[in-house]
């Protein structure tokens, strides 16, 4: 393998480059630049903003296990089956992406609803209504964040050679010892990489969420919905939830990179 | 993609150029007016017939939560007109100095419980905004229509049971006309707009919940002529009708 180039790097590849970090940066500077510091702190004890912060954080974990379960195994589908229509399939998987969140909240009302297509036999015959539930949140969280997972680790599937898992099957492994401790391994990038992006973009969901699940302290307003309807009255508490949960998320993801990987070189 | 940029520079030479403020002919330009969300059918309206009675002028009307719009004017937004749904939005942005003259009272909503059609939840009255078995929406206090909720449901002695609090009251509607809450407060004039898919039920108390509508010129405005003559169509016999037939009271 090459060593990374050492020495001058190009002006064409230089100059774009801190533009771009530029443009991703600055309006994070923008936002501690008009942080209400000397009131920070008492913004932030009251009880709402621990209340959203932990909720945030436990649907954001609750969608990305989820999206684990049912994610892996479809990327697994995509990548190594030969399936009809494979291609429009994976085509469909990205829908979520490029919807407008809101849109894929009402669709979620529209089939989990409580008159929805499914969700009125979920209310009929068991009496559970997902809107305006936890349970809700995560669903909706699940729903746009589980096409970055997939896409992830299919790819990585691609990228993966299929004849280490045949050898390994000629040697006796059965198929899920190869995919654990042969397909896994050699994912592994691609996986933690798809489950952050995952987990990431649950966390800040804001459209279908407060579409499919509503707003209720404590139970479906997570730190997106609370840092949205601080912005209605006041920008300044707006922008502390949005620091709090900045500085979290960073926290969270620079630490999980350093356990999962060993911290990248 | 390649071949509608050609197109697409001159169409964004020109907006730039717009906004660095060139001289726009006395008679047309843009009017750009921001509107609370319970105003989107009839300043749609109202739009559509001031720039037929004005060729060569153009309205772009966006709607939102009274609040926000509050918010993101007192940031600069180079806004004409700002219609509010309530007095306390509107003196937001009269406090920041960013309104040119005095506010105006325009129009007047009053609050209305709204229900599914056929009212599967039987709900009769606010009484029934403080059962925990009924599924209840509310506006964010946050919002013109959400504080006149409480007020309402404070002055009827009612304890409420919400079940959400939407950003504005057009999310409080979407979910009545899909079934999903058995009950909401919006304005009549919403309940007007949903058509047939939305009951509603007066209240005895509405005395307590009626909103002021405030529409003002800004002082930043792009287009202080232009924005004038809006408003004063707004308050025009014209516009009060248009405002009438949608169920909003004179002021």
């Amino acid at each position: 393998m090459r060593r990374p180039t050492r020495g001058r790097v190009p002006l064409l590849v230089a100059l774009p480059s801190l533009v771009g970090l530029a443009f991703l940066l600055v309006p994070l500077v923008g936002l501690l630049a008009r942080a209400p510091w000397s009131t920070l702190g008492t913004r932030l004890v009251g009880p709402e903003v621990g209340q959203a912060l932990l909720l945030s954080l436990t649907c954001a974990s609750l969608a990305t296990v989820l999206c684990l379960v049912l994610g892996v195994p479809l990327a697994w589908l995509l990548a190594r089956t030969e399936l009809p229509g494979r291609g429009v399939l994976r085509a469909l998987v990205t829908v979520p992406l490029v919807l407008p969140p809101v849109v894929g909240g009402v669709a979620l009302l529209l089939v989990l609803g409580r008159r929805g297509l499914v969700g009125q036999y979920l209310h009929d015959w068991f009496g559970v209504s997902l809107p305006f539930t936890t349970a809700g949140v995560v669903v909706a969280e699940a729903f746009v964040a589980m096409p970055f997972l997939v896409i992830a680790v299919e790819g990585a599937l691609r990228a993966a050679d299929p004849r280490f898992e045949e050898a390994a099957a000629t040697l006796g492994a059965t198929r899920w010892v190869a995919f654990r401790r042969v397909t896994l391994p050699s994912i592994m990038p691609g996986l933690v990489a798809g489950t952050v992006l995952c987990w990431a973009r649950a966390l800040g969901e804001f459209g279908a969420t407060i579409t499919f699940a509503g707003n209720f302290p404590g139970r479906t307003t997570t730190m997106p919905l609370a840092v949205y309807l601080a912005l209605e009255t006041d920008p300044g508490a707006a922008i502390a939830l949005s620091i709090v949960l900045l500085v979290v998320s960073v926290a969270v993801l620079v630490s999980l990179r350093d356990r999962w990987i060993g911290g990248a070189p | 993609m390649r071949s509608t940029l050609p197109a697409a520079v001159p169409l964004l030479l020109a907006a730039a150029l717009s906004a660095c403020g060139s001289p726009e002919p006395a008679a047309g330009g843009e009017v750009v007016v921001f509107a609370a969300a319970s105003l989107t059918e009839t300043f749609t309206e109202l739009g559509t017939r001031f720039e037929d009675a004005n060729p060569g002028t153009t309205v772009t009307v966006s709607f939102g939560g009274s609040s926000g719009l509050a918010t993101q004017i007192v940031e600069g937004a180079p806004v004409d007109v700002f219609a509010s749904a309530s007095p306390a939005t509107m003196d937001q942005v009269v406090e920041a100095d960013a309104v040119s003259g005095k506010p105006a009272v325009f129009a007047r909503n009053a609050l209305e419980i709204a229900v599914p059609a056929g009212n599967p939840g039987r709900v009769t009255g606010l009484a029934d905004f403080g059962d925990e078995d009924r599924t209840i929406a509310l506006c964010a206090e946050q919002v013109p229509c959400g504080a006149a909720a409480r007020q309402a449901l404070a002055s009827a002695g009612v304890a409420a049971k919400p079940d959400t609090l939407e950003q504005d009251v057009r999310a409080v509607l979407t979910k009545v006309e899909l079934g999903e809450v058995d009950a909401a407060l919006v304005y009549h004039t919403d309940v007007l707009a949903a058509g047939d898919e939305v009951e509603g039920i007066a209240l005895p108390e509405s005395a307590a919940a009626v909103n002021d509508y405030l529409v003002a010129t800004l002082a930043e405005a792009p287009n202080p002529d232009r924005a004038a003559a809006f408003v004063a169509f707004v308050r025009s016999e014209q516009g009060r009708s248009v405002l009438a037939d949608a169920g909003f009271q004179a002021p």
